[in-house]
């Protein structure tokens, strides 16, 4: 087998399975729903609701890739191209993915959860109380758009949108970029007279007001997501909960529309490159300070996985927990 | 030599967003790439406009290896949806060429 035919044949592959597991199993990473939900474990939230908090099980599935990823880098590209061929044929009956939980520890998944909890608990701050559709919840399907995965999103969209219509939701809170978008931007194009109302937390909290606790005084770099920045305009609000919660933000050469990629998207298909993409992007970071903040657990995994010992690269609701609430 | 096949632009002008057209071919877009010069969509946005099916299989990688940033679309002085364009250019391989539907 040449170079070139088995990498063609490796990306064909990891299509087909990101296909499978969304066609057959409703996610791109299928594990069960109480690996998804347990974050919510003991906040008392809602069940449902007509404003939801919709996680896009983007948070819990950080440190499931990263570990993926470890493991990847370990096998040579052909020996990595055979298992995603094996895993092809395999996971229409098997579901693949659903080993990697057992590898997973609970402390490796504690921060990310605890993001979770974070938002819910500064949400409630503004007043809000929004409910949580639990095992109903399914990834929004972003990854398969973005492949252009047509057939696959479409029908899975479709899918989507009937639960929250069976559910009566009339608004989404979202917690990342990529989530946000594709329901916002995506779903109205894809499902016809899709009308839910979608908001990111952070615009959310932005428009609140919340009064400040334990203001930080000190120094982030702030890292742009180019899906809030550029897809969404979602620049300043960052900024102001930032600022409100004591924080100077050091702005990057490339910062707000002109933010820098963290690399992530090439991910499933091309690691290698995804790692270089976020090297440049890290190198501009820390030549502000050693301190980050990223608002999309996608760039949070891909410049954590660069990151030198001495750089903290923090979730922005870490920072907004730990000033809002007083909780550290 | 390249093969040319007219029906390319045809089933993707099927979509009304898609404009490869309006590209002057200045290269901003390349320039300002985080992926560097492997990615070069005014390159591929010659290959489609002539039709040439065969160059866009061979270029599969790098139209997969678009981080759908949207930098070059900020910069660009033609409006061109580039990241847009590329997404259709997936689409089109993944169903015609991959048969993944």
């Amino acid at each position: 087998m040449n170079t070139a035919s088995f990498k063609e044949d490796y990306k064909k592959d990891i299509l087909a399975l990101l296909a499978q597991n969304l066609g057959f199993r409703g996610s791109v990473l299928p594990l069960p729903s109480r690996y998804f939900t347990s974050w919510a474990k003991g906040l008392g939230l809602r069940r449902g609701g007509e404003v939801v908090l919709y996680t896009g099980h983007m948070y819990q599935l950080v440190p499931v890739i990263r570990l993926m990823e470890e493991q990847a880098k370990e096998l040579a590209p052909e020996k990595r191209a055979r298992l995603a061929r094996l895993a092809r044929w395999i996971n229409p009956v098997v579901n693949v993915s659903a080993f990697s939980r057992f590898m997973v520890s609970a402390a490796a998944r504690s921060r990310y959860e605890r993001c979770l909890q974070n938002i819910v608990s500064l949400l409630r701050l503004t007043g809000l109380e929004p409910g949580y559709l639990y095992g109903v919840e399914k990834y929004a399907g972003a990854l398969a758009f973005d492949l252009g995965l047509d057939g696959p999103f479409g029908r899975h969209a479709a899918r989507v949108a009937r639960r929250l219509r069976d559910k009566g939701v009339k608004e989404i809170i979202t917690v990342d970029p990529h989530t946000t978008e594709v329901f916002k931007n995506v779903y109205p194009k894809v499902v016809p007279g899709f009308d839910i109302r979608v908001r990111s937390y952070l615009e959310v909290l932005a428009e609140a007001n919340i009064e400040v606790r334990l203001p930080w005084e000190e120094e982030f770099v702030f890292h742009d997501s180019c899906v809030y920045a550029r897809y969404l305009g979602l620049i300043d609000e960052p900024r102001r909960l930032l600022e409100a919660a004591g924080v100077k933000v050091l702005e990057p050469d490339q910062s707000r529309e002109l933010t820098h990629c963290c690399g992530g998207p090439v991910e499933s298909l091309f690691p290698e490159r995804a790692e270089e993409v976020a090297r440049a992007r890290m190198e501009q970071l820390i030549s502000l300070g050693r301190r980050v903040i990223t608002a999309c657990p996608i760039c949070w995994l891909n410049l954590e996985r660069v990151r030198d010992p001495r750089v903290e690269v923090f979730d922005i609701s870490e920072i907004l927990a730990a000033a809002f609430l007083g909780k550290i | 030599m390249i093969r040319v096949d007219e029906r390319l632009l045809e089933s993707l002008a099927k979509d009304k967003d898609f404009n490869a057209q309006a590209c002057f071919n200045c290269g901003t877009c390349s320039a300002l790439c985080p992926m560097g010069l492997g990615l070069l969509p005014r390159e591929l946005f010659r290959y489609v406009l002539l039709g040439a099916r065969d160059r866009l299989r061979e270029l599969s990688d790098v139209i997969f290896s678009c981080l759908l940033c949207r930098l070059c679309e900020a910069n660009c002085p033609r409006g061109v949806r580039i990241t847009h364009n590329i997404r259709t250019l997936r689409s089109y391989l993944v169903k015609d060429e991959y048969r993944i539907l």
